[in-house]
Order: structure tokens, then sequence, then C-alpha cells
């Protein structure tokens, strides 16, 4: 058998034709598709929404009447695409973390939201560090936010496995409920072990991360479309290139690389996968891993983006992200993409327009964004992209 | 040639049951063994203790040399051992050609950083996994199909992908668990002429369970038969087809006329 054959070397099926050999290409396949398909996911939310907000605005125009809905929506409308893709990037992140631990395990690990707290937690200690030890000013920024980045799911993705290794590992054949119960009791327990280990470092727990004194990040972006300009925040555009860079990565370790092909295998039929020569309770690691080190970036780019964490702030977008994951279809990576910026941008757009009916306020974004979930649960509870679950043997 | 697997005392209990009572066998290399047994005598059982799916209460399992009492599957297939399975077990949303590839997984020294850094290794790997994933596509015959969606394709080309998968590792004995079922006697002698093609141009051991006599008599030259976990025959396909006791097992005892007159 000859290792010197090459790639090209493969017989091409008879009919190839330009298309083809374009789609076999890795640039296609690892680089324009992901990119691709995720502008198409965030053109597709963004008209949908659109046309819902306008909708709205003309059916139901604002109780005071000295403002003009349709021109305020006019004047925010960039302002709001750009949030809602953020913050939907970082929903996404989360939900992966949701959809990959799903897909091996057929088990939602309610404790993922906690791994993005921590992440974020890591974040705010790393920066501190940073701006105590008086280099924050001096370092380069993206240097920075990658050297925080690496830390946050450095931190998170072992803890991740820790938590498949200690917790859930010795509870795997259990009925279904035992693992469930199991992953709230380690979320409880990283809540008060993170709230316990700042009380006593810090003597609070209110974690403000030493942004403003960056003047990079204290001064948004102004861009003008149009006659409107719009303030467009630093953070906003460090989420959306840092996700797509790590989504692009994702989607090639998944579907490009041995470790990726493993994983698929053992989450399609774990027994044959071990009798294939795959190890499956490595696979199983490697995906709390990479899910963990997903949920902990997600988590360090929200602080830098908010300002403020507590312990607690894994819960809300934690508990949104599964709604995303449900919504593109739980245990299909793609689907939690979709779902992420689906979900991300729904809240903005609501956050825009609840605020113009004061009977109701923005504090209804997170009961419509919930009802969400119920609504799918009861019309398609496979989700958008979700197919019905093939016969486990 | 010695023997390759010498299966001793094998013992196995689900409850009460005793699934697989006292088994042993011994498998020489480069032989075409079959286990044969009526519908609940222990086959697909003694194949999952081979495995490491199960792990056997007593007896012993050398095989290659080394014992597997104990071992994960994924360490017997390192060992050289690899088996298809009575229901077709393909992962039903990869491309044919990616099945294969996944036999391959334990062979394959290549970090995650030679991937993302596309190393000149990586790029070797690579095109070695696809050149020999094609071969053994080639061999099974059906090439033409490999970047279809597994499930797509029909039964038959199915069962092939899962050989085509099963020596994907290089294996140095196959386990078939009723490689031939629900095949037309058109189908299953090309499939038997696979196992001998297997065996003849690979030098893989080939071990079967099969219900289909014309192609455990045609291709066997050793055969083992249980019954309710035992074994309770074993050796030529014209002794085994002799044997009284399999004849009992299969049809029944016959009974004699003084018998049958009370």
């Amino acid at each position: 058998m000859s290792t010197t054959a090459t790639v090209q070397d493969r017989p091409v099926a008879p009919k190839a034709n330009t298309l083809e050999l374009v789609q076999q290409s890795w640039i296609y396949r690892f680089l324009l598709f992901p990119i691709g398909q995720m502008l198409i996911f965030i053109a597709g939310a963004t008209i949908l929404l659109t046309v819902i907000a306008y909708a709205i605005a003309i059916a139901f125009p604002a109780p005071n009447p000295n403002i003009d809905l349709v021109t305020q929506i006019n004047r925010q409308l960039p302002g709001m695409i750009i949030s809602g893709v953020s913050i939907g990037f970082v929903y996404s992140m989360i939900a992966l973390g949701y959809t990959l631990v799903y897909g091996v395990l057929q088990f939602i690990n309610f404790a993922h939201s906690e791994l993005f707290m921590v992440g974020s937690a890591t974040g705010f200690v790393v920066m501190k560090a940073l701006e105590d030890n008086g280099v924050l000013k001096e370092w380069n920024p993206i240097l920075m936010i990658l050297f925080m980045l690496v830390c946050a799911m450095t931190v998170s993705g072992i803890l991740a496995m820790l938590m498949e290794r200690i917790a859930y590992r010795p509870l795997r054949g259990a009925p279904r409920l035992v693992p469930l119960i199991t992953a709230i009791g380690i979320s409880f327990f990283l809540i008060d072990f993170v709230r316990a280990g700042f009380a006593i470092t810090r003597n609070e727990f209110n974690l403000t991360y030493p942004v403003r004194s960056l003047e990079m990040f204290a001064t948004p972006v102004r861009v003008a479309i149009g006659e409107t300009t719009v303030n467009v925040r630093t953070t906003s555009i460090m989420i959306i290139i840092s996700a797509v860079i790590m989504l692009v990565i994702l989607n090639y370790i998944v579907n490009g690389t041995k470790l990726g092909r493993g994983i698929r295998a053992v989450a399609q039929d774990q027994t044959m996968s071990g009798l294939l020569g795959v190890n499956v309770n490595l696979m199983i690691s490697l995906t709390f891993l990479i899910g963990g080190a997903f949920g902990g970036a997600a988590g360090m780019l929200f602080g830098m983006n908010v300002g403020t964490i507590t312990p607690y702030v894994g819960f809300l977008p934690g508990l949104k992200a599964f709604t995303a994951a449900v919504l593109g279809g739980i245990g299909n990576i793609t689907g939690a993409l979709l779902g992420g910026l689906t979900i991300g941008i729904v809240e903005a757009f609501l956050n825009g327009v609840l605020v113009y009916y004061p009977a109701l306020g923005q504090r209804y974004t997170d009961i419509l964004t919930f009802s969400v979930l119920i609504l799918i649960l009861i019309f398609r509870p496979t989700g958008i992209l979700g197919k019905r679950v093939d016969e486990k043997v | 040639m010695g023997a390759i697997l010498t299966v001793t005392n094998l013992v196995k209990s689900f409850g009460g049951i005793a699934a697989v009572r006292d088994v042993s066998v011994n498998v020489e290399e480069g032989s075409i063994s079959s286990i044969i047994g009526p519908n609940g005598a222990g086959k697909t059982t003694l194949f999952n203790l081979l495995t490491g799916i199960y792990k056997p209460d007593s007896g012993s399992i050398m095989f290659n040399g080394q014992s597997l009492v104990g071992k994960r599957p994924d360490q017997v297939n390192k060992a050289g051992m690899s088996r298809t399975f009575q229901n077709i077990r393909l992962f039903p949303s990869m491309t044919v050609i990616e099945n294969v590839m996944v036999g391959m997984h334990s062979r394959l020294k290549i970090s995650l950083f030679d991937a993302i850094v596309r190393t000149k290794k990586f790029y070797e790997q690579e095109a070695h996994v696809v050149e020999k994933a094609h071969r053994l596509l080639k061999f099974v015959g059906i090439d033409e199909h490999a970047n279809e969606i597994s499930r797509n394709l029909p039964y038959g080309d199915q069962r092939r992908i899962e050989v085509a998968r099963a020596l994907a590792s290089d294996p140095k004995l196959v386990l078939l668990d009723e490689p031939t079922a629900g095949m037309n006697p058109q189908e299953s002698t090309e499939a038997m002429n696979l196992f001998r093609k297997i065996r003849d141009e690979l030098g893989v051991t080939v071990v079967l369970i099969e219900h289909d006599m014309r192609v455990v008599m045609g291709i066997s030259e050793y055969i083992a038969v249980l019954d309710y976990g035992q074994k309770i025959s074993e050796g030529t396909p014209n002794d085994v087809r002799n044997d009284p006791r399999v004849i009992e097992a299969y049809l029944g005892r016959r009974t004699t006329s003084t018998e049958a007159a009370q």
C-alpha cells in the first residue's frame, strides 16, 4: 500500500463537473460553507423579524402619540441587528455545549450554564490580574482578548471533563432522571463554590470587568448608515469575530478530522464505535472538553459585553441557550447555531420594540422568548432542523 | 498453522439463565469457520463475549497470543478482531466512505494539532486513509457509492459496507454475524465468494454465525454447533451433518415406533 498517493488521486465519479470539484475542496467545505450558513441564518432571521416588527408598529401604534413607532424602528434597526447577532452568537456557543453532549449521551447537561459562569469568572480574574499588574493598557488588545479566551476555555473545558469523569460516568446506564438531577446538584455546587471563593478572597461577588479603563472598549464605533449614525460597541464586534472564527474551527474539527469522525460515530452508535476501535470514553471526555471550552469562551465574551457579572450569571443565558438548542433541534450542531442566532435576534427586536409599550416594558422580553420554547415543544418537539431520532438498537 | 483463537470453558449467565455454558472452541489461523445452532443457542452471546461487549463469568479467551478477557471493545479491536452485526449497524447519517474511515480509527496516528495546522503528515495520512477506504470499497464492490449517505443504499450494499468497515482496521480475524440474512440465493452466493476472497486475498481468518445451511456447508472448513449454550458437536461439515445430536437439536428427536405406540 503506497503512502505517496495524494488526495487528488482518488477516483472521481464519471460525471464530476466543476461544481462537484468545488464542493469537494476543503476551502469550500470548511470555510465558505459554514460562514455562508451563518450569513443565511442571520439574514433569514433578520428579514423575518424586521417584517414582524413593522407589522406590529403599524397594527399597534405606540400609546404615546408623540412617538411614531415606524420611524423609531427605522432608526434602531441596524443597532438591533448588531446587538441581536452578537448576543445570538453567545447563545449559539452555549447551545453547542448542550447539543454536543446531548448528541453523544442523550442527556441534557443542566450544569452547562455554570461552565459559562466559570468561564466568565475566569475572564474576570485574568483581566483583573492584568490590571493589578499594570500591564492591561500596555498589552495589545487583540492579544489580551486571545489570552483571556484561552484561559476561560481551558478552565471551563477541564472543569467539564472533570464533571463528566466524576459525576456522570459512574451514572452511565442509570435511569435518565438520575444524571439530570445530578446535573442540577453540580450546578448549585458550582454557583456556591464560586460565590464562596470570591466572598473569601474579595469580600464581594459582583465582578466588574475593568473594561471601562480601556479606551478601545469605552467608546463605541460610530457607523453612518444613510442619515442615521449607529453606535456599535467594540465588544459586539469582538464577540462576532471570535465566535465566527471558533465556529469555523469547530465545524472543521467535527467534519474534517479523525477526532470529529470518532465523536460522530459515538453519537450514532456507541457499541459499534467501540467495536471499531474508537475509545468511547475518550471521545465522550473530549466532547465535554469542547462543549465546556465553548461555554467558557461564551462566558468570557458575555462578561466583557455586559461589564459586571455575578456567580448567578449563568442561569438566564444558559436557559435561553437551551431554548436555542431545542429550537434548532437538539443534538444538531447546525441547529444550535440557527437556534442561537434566532433567539438572539428575537430578543434584540423585542427589547427594541417593547420599550414603547409602557404597559408591557422590556421585562416581557424573557417571557416572550421562553414562550418560544413552549411553542416548539408543543408543535415541533424535534426543532427546526431536528429529525426523528434514529432507532437505537 | 496453529490456532489463532482459543476459547476455553467460557461461561456467561444472565440472572439464572446460562446463555453460554462451558464452551470451548479452537479456530485455526487462515480458516473459515462457522458457528451454528437453533435460535437462542447463545451464538451471538459468544460473539459479544469475544468482542468485549459482555464480560465472561469464567473461562479464558486467547487470541493471537494474548488474553482478551476483561478487555474493552476498542482494545479487542486493536488486538486484531473485528465484527459485523446481525442487524445492520452502520452510522446511518455518514457517507459510505466515512463509515469505512471510522473503521480505521485505531490505526491512525494523527493528532488534532496536525489536523488543524494541516501538516505534511496530516496530508499524507489523510491521502492514505482515503486511498485505503476506496480500495476496501472496491474490494467489496461498492466503490461507486463511496460518497452517498449510507442509509440511502439498498440492504445488500449496506451489508457490504459493514464488511468493508470491519476490514478497515486490518484485522487478523473477522466475526460475521449472520452476514447473508435476508439475501436471495444469488446474493448469498456472491457473499460466499466475498468471504473466500477475504480469506484468500487478505489472509484474514473468518468466523461466521449462519443459518443458511447452503452457505455453511459450502464454505466452512470447521463448524461448531451450539444448543442451549452448550457445544454439542464440532468438526468438518460432513461430521456435523451426520451427527445425531445435531439432527436432534434442529429437527427434534426421532420418535421410535414403540414410543409412538405408547
